[in-house]
């Protein structure tokens, strides 16, 4: 495991986090209401009675949100409590209108798990998962419309959100990157929450500590809120860390408090400390019967399941043949893999693997596509594959089709066919162009001939390169060392 | 248990009500008088007893994951008192 | 027959259905009634020229031969429960001008059954009181009151009222610690508060949830049977509400009673009673025994706890339940220069004394360091008292007790506004019902020495509101109250 270390002229330092993560959940309609799940409809369009707590209205669970949760609890190797409870948490906000959330606190639907991490170092490490709760979301303000007024949308409000709490097991940037990435993986396999942190379905909290490196107490921590891009919570945790260390190392102390990630800067900045006004009064939820599940119910979402970013991994490696790099890179998205598997049938997999992670992704960055917004089909690449391992064409020309291909989405069989780029194999054709060449260096031919074997190289690209590419080089060769 | 004025104003600012510092003394000492009454339940043993948040002995049911609500905006507007462009209008929130 | 409102509705469906009489004079001789009765301030919105264009409807429906149950019968209707289209306060000044878009299911159950709505009843504000003195719209005046205006009882004290008052044929109502009986014995009508689950919430004003129930106060056990019947029922729209089969409550009308055992509980006669309260309660057992039934005496050992309980746990969720009135979305709105003091303002001007003592107290129970001491401790005993009535139901069929240690008390009396917990106090032998969610029923016995109603409680096993309209019946038979 690579060690992160904030060293001073002072000593030694080591971060202690853990993270809470909030995840929309994928639903229709709301956790405690019939309102569509959706936002960026008109202000206030998808809101029921419910939402915007008008007296006398009550909650009812939605049955699908909490399938996502079970889901979800499976997907980080937890425990899923059979019985959980709602409570409610109160606060008075603007976004909260019912004063308070429903959410769940003594006990919560899924227990403790684990996400394994691989790091750059090629070790991974285990990061325990405390609990994962059901809860419902905020509303929405705006600020920018009214020097004075802030405006309220409560389409959000009761969207389903999944709370995951680790363990302070993180000790570096590193590590809560690989973490969320991870983690937002295994929801996107899942299809549980779509994981997009800069649209805000996938929210980070972190709180932050340090202590002299091997000591093992737990100091008092700040908490970042709402940090919206992985790379944003790995920056926000190095820079608090730091900015704790300078506290401590000029005999400060560390006060309870909650700081915003501030990416102008790169640094946290202090919001406020820790109220009064956060005694939250927790209580169950008393329009909500407990939550009783099913071992049928478990049992039958645990057998739906589909194979998660581990297991499939361990599968390319296995069975396969892949590097377990490659098959973490192919692993991480679910469209990837699928694309991956339906172009590796029946094919060596290691070249499809090369062609995937080589020509294929910088051909997708390169225009900017998502995998499923590929011009290049996975048949088509297969085909592709084929025609090399078949020696139809070579490998520098199948990189020519592959650039047609990306252009047109064209089938690489009738790339090759139209263009005549099928590999010569014609051994009179070859022969004819070997004469040629021959013909025309003679003070080469000399030198091979006199023992300066290594000019065959020179003389094989010579006559490919007169076949504009398409002899097929080894017949090339093995016809090249008869004439000389 | 009995609470000082300090605590009747923390809890006052918790539930965003305003008690009057004239009225202070009396709010407390009504606050104690109940306080101390109900303090009355101590006498009871409940060791072992699991507490009982609902008489309710019926399994949650959970609603189909189906739309059914929405597309009301002008019904969940209709009695703001302060509304503009669709939403509810409050005064500046500064995060 | 001269005055249609002295009809039960059993009475007025008769005639109804006999053609006898006319919807439109049956909701006619109400409104004449409701205006020469203003004087006790039962109603607080007024629906007439509705109602009267529901009467036509009625009259069609009974001409074409498609009325329903209620078809064509006037009811007033408790503030707390949201009707459409029509103003409901609550009567607290902080839901000034509310009007809801949409109808409580107990409602529209009525409304689906035909009945009609004259308009909106009195209560203490957010049903918190026990004499009807802390609405917004000021004390509701006993019918019986002789000399001096006395209180109508509380919460539901519009809806006793005007139902004694002939203002409406029957009414609705709803009961957290005594809300439907306290008012009907203090004003000589019957009412029920069935069991936690029967009538469904949505719709209906939260006080608080684990105890809030709605039913029926009526002129007699028969209506009350009648009214029942199509309040109650399940809900999905309320997941606390039960899923039981409800039975048709009038068929219990007029079975026997022989053998059936009543239980009498010691610790509701303590040494102080109110002999003319106990008289009546020996007069009551009499009635039953000469009907047949066994008399047996149980014990309820917690029953001193009960209201101690009740003034914890009431309390933590109104303070929670409240939560939602913040000036925002409906209701009253006190500018403040910050949100936080928008909140303060609004909330300070528009709830009441008494609600506002009970945030407090609900807030304090609740908070950091004082829940398990008060509000756990509460929903222990909470248990205990479930316990007693458990082992009581072993040996009897259903309680009968006293509903109120006191009659109907002067408007403004000195001892109940020296110290809250006075008032609370009368509400000793009904809270205990609520917070084991049984069903109870108070109906008129007999008058004190000052000539005023005092009713008599049967609490039945949950779901078991059968047993409780048979024996009340009989019991009904054998006092043979006058209602004024
Ligand atoms: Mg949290
Ligand atoms: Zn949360």
């Amino acid at each position: 495991m690579s060690e992160y270390i904030i060293e001073t002229e002072k000593g030694k330092w080591e971060i202690v986090c853990g993270l809470e993560i909030h995840c929309q959940i994928i639903s229709k309609s709301k956790i405690f209401s019939g309102a569509p799940a959706e936002f960026g409809d008109d202000a206030n369009e998808n809101v029921s009675f419910v939402d915007a707590a008008m007296p006398g209205m009550l909650p009812t669970l939605n049955e699908e949100c909490v399938h996502q949760a079970i889901k979800t609890g499976l997907g980080l190797n937890a425990v899923i409590n059979k019985y959980s409870v709602f409570s409610r948490k109160n606060y008075f906000y603007a976004d909260s209108p019912q004063g308070y959330q429903i959410t769940q606190f003594e006990y919560p639907i899924v227990g403790e798990g684990k996400i394994t991490i691989d790091l750059s170092d090629g070790t991974s490490k285990d990061i325990r998962i405390e609990r994962l709760h059901i809860e419902q979301d905020a509303a929405k303000s705006i600020h920018d419309l009214n020097p004075t007024k802030s405006f309220i949308d409560f389409n959000r409000c009761g969207v389903g959100l999944m709370e995951i709490v680790t363990k302070p097991d993180f000790r570096s940037p590193e590590e809560v990157g690989a973490f969320l990435r991870k983690l937002r993986s295994i929801l996107r396999y899942l299809g549980t929450c779509d994981g997009n942190m800069d649209e805000g379905s996938m929210r980070c909290d972190a709180s932050i500590s340090v202590r002299p490196l091997g000591s093992s107490e737990l100091r008092q921590r700040a908490e970042v809120k709402n940090v919206n891009s992985v790379k944003f919570a790995m920056q926000a945790i190095e820079s608090e860390a730091h900015r704790q260390v300078d506290i401590y190392e000029s005999g400060g102390t560390i006060l309870q408090q909650t700081c915003r990630f501030d990416p102008s800067t790169g640094g946290t900045k202090f919001l406020r400390f820790k109220e009064f006004s956060d005694d939250y009064r927790y209580f169950p939820e008393p329009d909500l019967p407990p939550l009783i599940l099913s071992d049928e119910l478990i049992n039958k979402i645990k057998d739906e399941l589909i194979e998660l970013p581990d297991a499939k991994k361990s599968r390319f490696v296995n069975d396969l043949g892949l590097t377990p790099y490659d098959a973490s890179v192919i692993c991480e998205n679910k469209e990837v893999a699928d694309f991956f598997e339906k172009v590796a049938c029946g094919r060596d997999a290691k070249k499809v693997a090369n062609w995937l992670m080589g020509d294929f992704f910088a051909m997708l960055k390169k225009r900017n596509l998502d995998i499923s917004q590929s011009p290049v089909s996975p048949e088509n690449l297969g085909k592709l594959v084929d025609l090399i391992s078949h020696e139809v064409i070579s490998g520098k020309i199948a990189k020519d089709v592959f650039e047609i291909m990306a252009e047109t989405s064209e089938n690489p069989e009738k790339i090759v066919e139209e263009k005549g780029l099928k590999q010569v194999t014609d051994t009179s054709a070859i022969e004819a162009i070997i004469d040629a060449v021959i013909a025309s260096n003679p003070d080469n031919v000399a030198s091979y001939r006199a023992g300066k074997v290594n000019l065959l190289g020179w003389f094989v690209g010579q006559v490919i390169k007169q076949s504009q590419g398409k002899a097929n080089p080894a017949l090339v060769n093995k016809l090249l060392k008869e004439k000389l | 248990m009995a609470v000082d004025n300090e605590t009747v104003k923390k809890i006052a600012l918790l539930a965003k009500l305003r008690v009057d510092n004239e009225k202070l003394d009396d709010t407390k000492s009504e606050f104690n008088k109940i306080l101390n009454w109900v303090e009355e339940l101590g006498e009871v043993n409940t060791d072992n007893i699991e507490p009982l948040s609902s008489v309710n002995d019926e399994a949650l049911t959970l609603r189909k994951d189906i739309v059914t609500a929405g597309h009301i905006s002008l019904d969940i507007l209709k009695n703001a008192p302060e509304q503009e462009f669709g939403y509810f209008v409050v005064p500046k929130v500064v995060e | 027959m001269t005055d249609l409102t002295e009809l039960t509705v059993a009475d007025a469906l008769s005639k109804l259905k006999e053609k006898e009489i006319s919807p439109v004079e049956l909701t006619q001789a109400y409104i004449q009634k409701l205006d020469n009765n203003k004087k006790y301030n039962a109603f607080v919105t007024l629906v007439a020229e509705q109602a009267l264009k529901n009467a036509y409807i009625a009259e069609q429906n009974y001409l074409n031969k498609v009325n329903r149950p209620l078809e064509g019968i006037p009811v007033g209707i408790k503030d707390l429960f949201c009707t459409k289209g029509i103003k409901t306060t609550a009567c607290s000044h902080i839901l000034d001008g509310f009007i809801p878009q949409y109808e409580s299911t107990v409602t529209q159950n009525l409304l689906d059954d035909g009945a009609l709505f004259l308009g909106k009843l009195n209560m203490d504000e957010f049903a918190m009181g026990g004499s009807n003195e802390t609405s917004y719209y000021g004390p509701v005046v006993n019918p019986w009151s002789k000399d001096k205006p006395l209180v109508a009882g509380g919460s539901s004290g519009g809806s006793a009222a005007a139902v004694a008052a002939k203002m409406c044929a029957a009414a609705t109502a709803s009961d957290t610690g005594g809300s439907i009986r306290e008012p009907a014995a203090f004003c000589g009508v019957t009412g029920i508060k069935p069991t936690y689950g029967r009538c469904s919430r949505y719709g209906i004003i939260a006080f608080a949830s684990s105890l809030d129930q709605a039913g029926p106060i009526c002129k007699d056990v028969t209506d009350c049977a009648i009214l029942l019947n199509s309040m109650a029922g399940y809900d999905p729209k309320d997941s606390t509400s039960s899923k039981r089969d409800v039975p048709d409550f009038s068929s219990f009308i007029g079975q026997d009673i022989k053998g059936l055992k009543i239980g009498i509980p010691e610790e509701y006669r303590p040494e102080g009673l109110n002999p003319e309260v106990a008289s009546c309660w020996d007069k009551a057992i009499q009635i039953l025994k000469e009907c047949g039934a066994e008399i047996v005496h149980i014990n309820l050992p917690h029953t001193k706890y009960a209201l101690p309980t009740y003034y914890v746990i009431a309390p933590a969720e109104a303070s929670s339940n409240l939560a939602r009135y913040d000036g925002i979305r409906y209701g009253l709105r006190v500018e403040g220069n910050n949100l936080d003091n928008l909140y303060i303002n609004t909330r300070t001007a528009g709830f009441g004394a008494e609600v506002k003592r009970r945030i407090l107290i609900g807030t304090y129970v609740l908070s950091a360091g004082y829940y398990d001491a008060y509000y756990l401790k509460a929903q222990k005993v909470r248990r205990l008292i479930k316990n007693d009535f458990d082992n009581a139901f072993q040996n009897c069929d259903v309680i009968l007790t006293p509903t109120s240690p006191v009659e109907p008390f002067a408007i403004g009396d000195t001892k109940m506004l020296e110290n809250p917990i006075n008032m609370y106090l009368n509400d000793v032998f009904t809270v205990s019902v609520n917070l084991a969610g049984l069903p109870a029923m108070s109906l008129p016995i007999g008058l004190s020495q000052n000539g005023l109603p005092l009713g008599m409680q049967l609490i039945g096993r949950a779901f078991d509101e059968g047993t409780i309209f048979k024996t009340a019946y009989q019991l009904e038979r054998g006092a043979n109250f006058v209602r004024i």
